[in-house]
């Protein structure tokens, strides 16, 4: 738009008359702003998107808004006392969390967990792995339009969150992983309350699957929408279900397991479009692994003790905390004054239902972390927001948000 | 890392001294910050170390060469990690981007200039990350309160 | 008693006040800030399970033009404050806080350099709710609770009534 007339809108303006014409309304841009509060940007992450009409230039994320300096406070506490921290990264897992955490420390430490601890976990993650994946496709269909599939997913999750409640004390923030072990065994309650929900879940899925899958208005939003190539998004350090929808077949519990995965059997979703349905489909793919996984799990768990065999960093069992003197006094070294691991840096990450979720811990030998680094995947997911959202029109932003699916407290840390 | 791998890395480097340590079973290269550039190069087209999963800043704290750079490498084809160091000193916190090698850096190289200021030459949008573009200081230096400065952030008011 | 003499007369008599704060308390329309983990509980209590619905805040309106009550959900940050009181200078009178989570209510677990220790700071609060997060149930209990202090607050004259009204009420939610 030539100067003269953008003098003439402007002058238009303040006169508020409105009898000025120009030769194409549509050849201007403009900066709108989604806000830090919107109802569809997943937690407040604000995008400044240039439109040109209804066609999206370009997109700035700005991060930042739930920032709350995590890495400070690590600095600050002792290595037991930042796992309730980690529950507060990705809220959606809160125990895959606790887990990645309590691995990394543990790698720096050198602990060797025993067998039936590193079932459990294996059965937590990915029990939070269907619960993540379930609020994503959930409200990636609510913002899509389809109010439904909201409400069943969530009805599914807290069948979980129950045998959460069971297991840990805590439906949400659990803060179930310590160091060298967990906080409390899994009883007998825990497996027939999961035996009862696999019987149901492959079922519930199908209906969502069902309502989605064949609706036109679902599809037509979803296909072709948010096309990133497997090249960038490899550029841009992305990992997770937006790199197996670009057919890229990168998991880690695949290419280095962790835990016990290595003994589990399990496929890999991958699907080569790489657009907003395909991540979809790859999220539910997903969901139906790890409900394999967890039968397997369930049938391979052995009995033992689920606390390593070191009195000097492992937190000792809560009878004997309320009744020996010896536990008690290792329960305050422990918790206030820390676990002493020896010098050196690690970096430990796992695959959490985002991408890969790791820590970089510098220890300096005494109880506190002198760096910690969490590396969050919804951050690096947002980075390669603009590429997919280029071209894209406005109405295509929020379907495209709801299938990056980013947590705003794992990328603001 | 192999032999090979080795001999490429210490190629690319030049005449500049390249250090490997191993603890855990993780592998770390300490670089210069001059030969930085070369041999990032060299990891990602010869060696493959083509996705970059972390960049991080660390301040020691110490008198000489006080921070320090780590990027955090993986290579899809080999399933395996690495490690490339490099140390700064406190007078000339400045190391080249590694952003036209990696895409993928640019926001964490973005996030350790918000917290300790680092600044990377080269860099095509070297803004604040996380705290708001007024803010003054940089939050993870070892001599930045956690409470934070009083009044350095505003507050609307009741 | 008010039955009897509606079938006996044909109408009700009642004080304006009462009918005002009936109708207002029972359809608070939330305008849902929600920042973090709370913001997911505040879901589930959306949900089938907990279903807020049956209070009357079927509505979570995301449009601070049409909301009675907002409840900040989650961990406040500098950046963030100014956003949040922008939002509620927005909302129409009457209008209540329900600030939900340890996070919203006093900083919570985070007590660093970017967190806002306490929305009461920049915005006046009706009910705090504890807990990090709170179980639906005790953000269920902070709704009835605020339901009770709108009763008693009176719409008419105001002023003569919520003197008494001094203290926020504080309701505790199970320990997380």
């Amino acid at each position: 738009m030539d100067q003269s007339q953008r003098t003439k809108i402007l002058a238009a303006l303040e006169d508020q008359d409105t009898t000025v014409t120009i030769t194409d309304p549509l050849e201007n841009e403009m900066v709108l702003n989604m806000g830090p509060q919107h109802p569809a940007t997943h937690g407040v992450l604000r995008l400044l998107v240039r439109l040109d009409g209804e066609t999206v230039m370009a997109v700035v994320p700005e991060l930042g808004y739930l920032h709350r300096g995590y890495e400070k406070i690590a600095e600050n506490s002792t290595y037991h006392e930042f796992i309730p921290h980690t529950d507060r990264l990705d809220y959606l897992s809160p125990l895959s969390n606790n887990v990645a955490y309590v691995l990394a420390v543990e790698k720096l430490a050198g602990l060797v967990i025993p067998p039936r601890a590193q079932y459990i976990r294996v059965l937590v993650c990915e029990m939070a792995r269907i619960a993540s994946h379930l609020v994503a496709v959930g409200s990636m269909a609510m913002d899509v339009g389809a109010l439904t599939a909201l409400l069943w997913t969530f009805r599914e999750r807290e069948k979980l969150l129950d045998i959460y409640d069971v297991l840990c004390g805590a439906r949400f923030t659990t803060s179930y992983a310590r160091i060298g072990g967990l906080q409390q065994d899994w009883t007998a309650q825990c497996t027939t309350m999961l035996n009862t929900f696999l019987g149901e879940f492959e079922q519930d899925l199908q209906e969502v699957y069902r309502l989605l899958s064949t609706n036109r208005i679902f599809v037509d939003r979803c296909e072709n929408v948010g096309y990133c190539s497997p090249d960038d998004l490899i550029a841009w350090g992305v990992t997770g279900p937006l790199l197996r929808a670009a057919g890229v077949p990168r998991d880690l519990r695949r290419d280095r397991p962790y835990l016990v995965y290595d003994q589990l059997d399990f496929d890999v979703v991958t699907l080569p479009e790489s657009d907003a349905l395909a991540r979809f489909y790859v999220r539910m793919g997903e969901m139906r692994e790890s409900a394999k996984i967890l039968r397997q799990a369930l049938d391979l768990l052995p009995e033992g003790p689920i606390f390593a065999e070191d009195s000097k960093r492992v937190l000792p069992s809560k009878e004997r905390i309320y009744t020996k003197m010896e536990e008690l006094i290792h329960d305050f070294m422990l918790i206030n004054l820390g676990i002493d691991p020896p010098v050196g840096e690690v970096y430990a990450g796992i695959e959490s239902s985002k991408g890969e979720l790791g820590f970089y811990i510098i220890s300096d030998g005494t109880g506190h972390p002198w760096r910690m680094k969490i590396r969050s995947p919804s951050m690096v997911n947002i980075s390669a927001m603009p590429m997919m959202l280029r071209g894209a029109m406005i109405s295509d932003v929020v379907a495209i948000i709801g299938s990056v699916d980013p947590v705003m407290g794992e990328a603001d840390k | 890392m192999n032999d090979e791998m080795l001999g490429r890395i210490t190629a690319a480097a030049g005449e500049e001294p390249v250090e490997v340590t191993e603890f855990r079973g993780d592998t770390t290269v300490v670089l210069s910050p001059s030969a930085l550039l070369r041999v990032a190069e060299c990891m990602r087209s010869e060696l493959s170390f083509d996705l970059i999963i972390d960049v991080l800043g660390v301040d020691m704290y110490r008198p000489d060469k006080r921070y320090e750079v780590v990027y955090v490498l993986y290579s899809i084809s080999r399933k395996a990690y690495l490690q490339l160091k490099i140390r700064i000193d406190e007078e000339h916190p400045e190391v080249p981007s590694v952003t036209s090698i990696w895409p993928g850096a640019n926001w964490h190289e973005r996030e350790v200039y918000d917290m300790f200021g680092i600044t990377f030459t080269g860099h095509p949008d070297l803004r604040r990350l996380y705290m708001p573009e007024e803010f003054e200081y940089h939050p993870l230096r070892k001599d930045f309160p956690l409470m934070g400065v009083p009044d350095s952030l505003p507050l609307p008011r009741r | 008693m008010a039955l009897e003499a509606l079938q006996r007369d044909g109408f009700l008599t009642a004080r304006l006040d009462d009918v005002i704060s009936w109708a207002r308390k029972n359809s608070l329309w939330p305008m849902p800030m929600g920042i973090s983990c709370c913001a997911i509980e505040m879901m589930a209590t959306a949900s089938p399970r907990f279903d807020i619905a049956r209070f009357g805040s079927e509505v979570m309106r995301f449009t601070p033009r049409q909301c009675d009550v907002m409840i900040v959900a989650g961990t406040v940050t500098y950046k963030m404050a100014r956003v949040v009181r922008k939002i509620y200078d927005q909302m129409p009178d009457p209008k209540w806080v329900i600030s939900m989570g340890a996070c919203a209510s006093s900083g919570g677990m985070f007590r660093s350099y970017s967190v806002v220790q306490g929305i009461d700071q920049f915005v006046p609060v009706d009910v705090f709710v504890a807990g990090c997060p709170p179980r639906p149930e005790a953000l269920l209990h902070a709704l009835m609770a605020l339901q009770e202090k709108i009763t008693k607050e009176g719409a008419i004259r105001p002023s003569a009534r919520s003197a008494q009204i001094t203290i926020p009420e504080t309701v505790s939610g199970a320990p997380a």
